[in-house]
């Protein structure tokens, strides 16, 4: 009982940045743009959520500044791929490597060192007045980063601007037929301007759970993988803000079972592909592709150009 | 009064004039047929109009009064609405949230979709559509996406529709219903522009025509005026010839080729459900269908291109059932659907397209590998001069012609290496008048000269025009398959949409 316990816990603090990329993702592909920029926004957020933290001395305006950051990659991505029509996935992939070297220089510059920050102050954990009384629902989410909570507002938050505002309307319909979307004069580019940058802010709160949520510092190329396995999750949650996030937890589990596995006498190497072997067999078997917003990819051009 | 004036419209796409001083008129209340070949200046004339594109010369007046109209937005502000050939609809979303996008009915600041299906049944109700609001539009068939096109229209409020090649994609009998619509609409004191090239169709609805040519105004008519023979003179700038010689079916029609229990499944579906189909030298079989009804599989069957499916296919004495494309090329020459994406490539020169999928052939090729440049412009030259294509020369890319004389130099490439067999799937699509009674010309010579002629087409004109034989293709069965003259065009079209006992193909 408490080893399934402490699985299920450990899965649910492994899904939080995981889930809040995922978030991003379903953001900016139901806009119309592939995010493949999601692994180098999470690193942004897990560095500047450092540096705000060790420059304020407060983890909340660490994560601020954070999200500032991740704005600006997010405004970055959309630049490249909305404005110079640039092959989405390759846009992506630059905004990666520039924040893997980025976060490097500035660690140089900052810290001196190009592995580690130092210890900044942290988030910290939230013991729910009342949730920590009752048994079960105690070990698993009693006591827990208050990214926690922050990730349910968010959840929620997009599932009703996408599917209850208006605003969602036009950002959904963006995504499945931006020509549609002009041709009733909807301001195309501005939405997906919009969207993008709030994806990036998702996807820098991600990663700013993994510095000052979890470890309270930064180090290098902290984030490893996991915006890719968030587009995964993207994909198996069919594009559903909801769905999406508790997809992330199927990763979750399998994170957190490989922990747990590391004491049995299994070579390392084995266990720890574990995660990305269930992703993909995931995958496999996912049939989700037809609920992928019809022209995520296709360039759009606004009248006069 | 007019509710439309445009007048002096020029627009020029780098450099060249795609609309040269035109001016059209539209009364209130009148449905009018814009007419003219592809590349005429129609559609980029109501591009204008609805503010897709800005004229860079000329004044355009909206119920007497001139306005400027930039942006669809605009245009639709002024009540000016349009229905896109491609539809612009989304799959995923229902047909009221698909209407009220961007002028969405709000509770406070949510989306009120209740008020949104409310809305739509309403206006849907007072036209007498039969549309479920709640339905998702990827569920509709073609017929009624174009409904919900037009009730995006009404919902704005417009008091003039443009209609682009409204009936391209849709039957005899949803043909029928779309102009009984128009005809309430026109009741309801609207506007209506239809775009189209079809003759047939304008006189049976229109009031008005305006024929443009290479970008200028020819002619502005009402529709008492002029027939069929009129219109296409005008449209063309020269006669054309309607009907078709064709020799007398001989009396010794040798089998050809011979499928048997053709079944394809694609995605767990049946897409071609036991067609067994003889096919004889020396006649045209029509296959005719609403398309999506299982005719790419039978070309891709026909070709080589679908290796998997169940069933035989016999050339002559020969077993070549599962044959790849390129053994399927040695017996059957193929006309492609869609000439862009089958047909040639778009970079080649014209030459290098001349013998795409011919290219390994002895006459074309050294032992050594090595092209035989001599042969293969020789050819190309005979091909561009014996099927009329408009073309700078040899070296020209094929992507830069237009698109009949592309469709003329597949033609002529198949024509010249086949004699025996010759796939023709839907081959004036997009191709004018002209051009179109060319191909039709020379796909009745290779009949009369023996060959077994398989002509697949939405086009119920051309089906009826060419064939010997017409097979009705229905959700992946032959539901019929008869003589051309058995059948009239509405018995064709009930058949096409799956009604198989007579007394329904009567109604």
């Amino acid at each position: 009982m408490d080893f399934v316990l402490n699985l299920l816990a450990g899965a649910i603090r492994v899904t939080i940045p995981i889930a809040f990329a995922a978030l991003a993702g379903v953001l900016s592909e139901r806009s119309g743009v592939i995010n493949m920029g999601l692994e180098g926004m999470m690193l942004m957020g897990s560095f500047f959520g450092v540096v705000g933290s060790y420059l304020t001395g407060n983890a909340w305006l660490g994560l601020l500044v954070a999200m500032a950051a991740g704005a600006v990659v997010g405004l970055f991505m959309a630049v490249f791929t909305i404005s110079f029509k640039c092959e989405h996935m390759l846009a992506g992939v630059g905004i990666n490597i520039l924040a893997s070297g980025l976060s490097i220089v500035l660690l140089q510059m900052i810290w001196e060192t190009r592995g580690k920050s130092s210890i900044v102050e942290g988030l910290g954990v939230v013991s729910a007045p009342l949730l920590n009384r009752i048994p079960v629902v105690r070990e698993l989410i009693g006591t827990v980063s208050p990214m926690f909570y922050l990730l349910l507002v968010c959840v929620f938050l997009v599932w009703i601007v996408l599917y209850h505002m208006p605003v969602g309307l036009r950002v959904r319909v963006i995504g499945d037929n931006p020509f549609m979307a002009g041709s009733m004069g909807i301001k195309v580019y501005k939405y997906q301007y919009i969207s993008l940058m709030v994806s990036g802010m998702l996807a820098a709160m991600g990663g700013a759970y993994l510095s000052i949520g979890d470890i309270n510092m930064f180090s290098k190329d902290m984030v490893s993988g996991r915006g890719y396995i968030a587009l995964s999750m993207v994909i198996l949650g069919g594009w559903h803000p909801v769905k999406v996030a508790a997809c992330g937890l199927i990763y979750g589990l399998a994170q957190s079972l490989q922990f747990r596995l590391q004491t049995v006498e299994i070579p390392p190497q084995l266990v720890q592909m574990l995660p990305y072997v269930i992703t993909i067999l995931v995958l496999i078997f996912a049939r989700n592709r037809s609920k992928a917003p019809a022209m995520e990819g296709v360039h759009y051009y606004q009248k006069g150009e | 009064m007019y509710a439309v004036e445009m007048r002096n419209i020029t627009k020029r796409f780098h450099g060249t004039p795609a609309n040269h001083h035109v001016n059209f008129c539209v009364k209130a209340g009148e449905i009018h047929s814009l007419l003219g070949e592809n590349g005429a200046g129609k559609t980029t004339l109501m591009n204008i109009l609805f503010g897709l594109y800005k004229a860079d010369s000329g004044t355009i007046r909206i119920h007497e009064k001139e306005t400027k109209i930039d942006s669809p937005m605009a245009a639709i502000q002024q009540g000016i609405s349009m229905v896109h050939q491609h539809f612009m609809l989304v799959d995923s979303l229902t047909v009221a949230e698909n209407i009220v996008l961007g002028h969405e009915p709000k509770k406070g600041i949510f989306f009120d979709r209740e008020k949104a299906f409310e809305k739509i049944t309403e206006i849907a109700e007072k036209y007498h559509f039969q549309i479920d609001a709640r339905e998702q539009v990827g569920n509709l068939s073609v017929g009624v996406k174009q409904r919900v096109e037009i009730l995006k229209a009404l919902y704005h409020e417009s008091s003039v529709l443009i209609l682009d090649e409204p009936t391209a994609v849709l039957t005899p009998q949803e043909v029928d219903d779309l102009f009984r619509v128009l005809r309430d609409l026109k009741k309801d004191g609207k506007t209506i522009i239809i775009i189209t090239h079809k003759l047939k169709e304008t006189m049976s609805i229109a009031d008005t025509i305006t024929v443009l040519r290479k970008g200028e105004t020819i002619t502005t008519l009402p529709i008492g005026e002029v027939n069929e023979e009129k219109l296409a003179e005008l449209m063309v700038g020269r006669l054309v010839s309607f009907t078709i010689d064709k020799k007398p079916l001989q009396s010794e029609r040798p089998v050809k080729m011979k499928l048997s229990h053709i079944t394809v499944s694609k995605g767990g579906k049946k897409s071609l459900k036991d067609v067994s189909l003889t096919i004889r030298g020396g006649e045209i079989l029509g296959i005719a269908g609403v398309e999506g009804n299982g005719q790419t599989e039978l070309i891709e069957v026909l070709t080589g291109l679908c290796a998997r499916y169940e069933g035989t296919v016999i050339v002559g004495k020969e077993d070549v059932s599962r044959s790849n494309a390129k053994k399927m090329l040695d017996y059957v020459g193929h006309i492609p659907e869609d000439r862009g994406k089958r047909g040639f490539v778009k970079n080649y020169t014209n030459w290098e397209n001349m013998i795409l999928g011919y290219h390994t052939r002895p006459d074309y090729i050294t032992k050594a590998g090595i092209l035989k440049r001599k042969a293969i412009q020789d050819v190309t030259r005979k091909a561009i001069e014996e099927y009329d294509v408009r073309t700078d020369g040899i070296e020209q890319t094929t992507g830069s012609l237009s698109g009949g004389n592309q469709q003329k130099l597949i033609v002529g490439r198949v024509l010249m290496h086949h004699t025996g067999i010759v796939l023709a799937a839907q081959p004036t699509r997009g191709v004018d008048i002209g051009a179109i009674e060319y191909i039709h010309s020379q796909l009745v010579r290779l009949r009369d000269e023996g060959a077994a002629v398989i002509l697949i087409s939405a086009d119920l004109d051309e089906i009826v025009k060419l064939s010997d034989e017409i097979a009705v293709l229905y959700e992946g069965s032959i539901v019929t398959r008869k003589s051309a003259d058995a059948f009239t065009e509405r018995s064709l079209g009930a058949y096409m949409l799956g009604h198989t006992r007579d007394e329904e193909v009567q109604a």
